[in-house]
């Protein structure tokens, strides 16, 4: 948000942004920014602690009182919760959100997998939904069901490969049906009793689901597709770079372009 | 946990490569203290209304999000798999906080807090956001706005 601070404050408008990469905010040298010790994802903290976001936001605020920039103030409290339970040893005990059914005897398909944990899935979904008021799964516009049948379609067959009737470019739509799929198996492991960390969220997600398998298959086939549309979903949009090691991926693109 | 030190070796390369857009100087208007000013925020998050049109790869446009915009209503197309979405799922204000500023505002803190706040999705190039920025600073006028809160994630 740095360079937005640059365009609208030379037109005029003063600006406040909060910071994250705290080494980008320097080389930018935005007017006013505050960096804050959180996560990606989370610039005002932690959610649901509105007294903690409250102190960010004051914090941020009082940077308009500044005689002269670019000022680059540092807040130092980090977010409530942001360790605990981070430890992957807690996966063995309290902390692993939901385990699945062991698969039926006999050979499942990735796709049947995917699925059989979508359905179970489902009334973990539907409680965390009505706990919080809210679902933010469906910007592809798909069911469940079918979102998974999508995805794994590109592993298969391409003949009898499920293509939804869409409006969206095909790369497109495998981009937000990727985060549908994702948004639906954290929101229904928030709707477990305990609270969950980012981190023992994505330790169960990556480490332990046929849908995490899944996506490092997308990554591979969209890898070496003859469209740069699906190389760019295959290099960077499918598997988080955080999880890389986790599946021996070691693939810095960067380095090339 | 957004230091340097928090990513793996291959992390912290990525951002440090990362290439910045590079400014001669920084522009500075004279702001208000926030008591006395009209408050918007501007995301990059890649925010929309739930049926708004999704952010793509390279979107440089905005999405609207009045300032009555119901929790409800919000949603996510950022293209970026980088980021823990997590948060947001449980609570919009940790990277839209419009409950507080709402409620700072209805504390005297803040004087008021415009009728429309924007999103852009930030992992478009900020070279691409320059134009689109300069239309918003003229929409950001009519609405009287004094401060703007540049939130990423």
């Amino acid at each position: 948000v740095g360079a937005l601070g640059h365009y609208l404050e030379r037109a005029g408008i003063p600006t406040a942004g909060i910071s994250l990469i705290r080494l980008h905010t320097e080389k930018i040298k935005p007017p006013r920014a505050l960096w804050v010790p959180f996560e990606l994802g989370r610039p005002l903290g932690a959610p649901d602690d509105a007294a903690f976001q409250t102190r960010v936001l004051r914090a941020l605020l009082a940077l308009l009182e500044a005689p002269s920039g670019p000022v680059l103030e540092d807040f130092l409290e980090d977010a409530p919760g942001a360790t605990a339970g981070g430890d992957p040893m807690d996966m063995e005990g309290m902390a692993c959100p939901i385990r699945f059914d062991a698969p039926q005897p006999g050979e499942e398909t990735l796709e049947a997998a995917v699925l059989r944990e979508v359905r179970e899935l489902l009334p973990w979904y539907d409680v965390a939904r009505e706990r919080r008021g809210r679902t933010t799964f469906g910007v592809a516009g798909l069911e469940v069901e079918d979102v998974a049948r999508f995805l794994c379609g590109w592993l298969g067959d391409a003949e009898n490969q499920f293509i939804p009737a869409t409006d969206h470019a095909l790369p497109a739509l495998v981009k937000l049906a990727a985060e549908d799929l994702k948004v639906f198996y954290f929101e229904a492991a928030g709707g477990q009793p305990q609270p969950l960390t980012s981190r023992a969220l994505a330790d169960w997600f990556w480490g332990s689901t046929k849908a995490a398998e899944m996506f490092v298959g997308l990554r591979e086939r969209f890898r070496e597709d003859s469209d740069p549309a699906f190389r760019i979903l295959g290099a960077n949009l499918m598997v988080p770079r955080e999880q890389w090691s986790r599946f021996a991926i070691h693939d810095p693109w960067w380095r090339r372009t | 946990m957004a230091r340097l030190t928090d990513f793996d070796e291959l992390g912290r390369e990525y951002y440090e490569s990362m290439p910045m857009p590079e400014f001669a100087d920084t522009p500075w208007a004279t702001a208000k203290p926030a008591r006395a000013a009209r408050v918007a925020i501007v995301s990059t998050a890649g925010l929309q209304r739930r049926g708004d049109r999704p952010f793509s790869v390279d979107s440089a446009d905005y999405r609207l999000l009045p300032g009555d915009v119901k929790a409800a209503d919000l949603v996510m197309s950022h293209i970026s798999t980088n980021f823990d979405r997590t948060g947001f799922q449980q609570d919009h204000n940790v990277c839209f906080p419009i409950d507080r500023l709402n409620e700072l505002a209805a504390n005297g803190e803040v004087g008021s807090v415009a009728s429309m706040h924007y999103s852009f999705m930030g992992a478009t190039h900020p070279d691409k956001l320059e134009r689109t920025a300069e239309h918003l600073a003229g929409l950001l006028k009519q609405d009287a706005v004094d401060a703007v809160l540049l939130v990423p994630i």
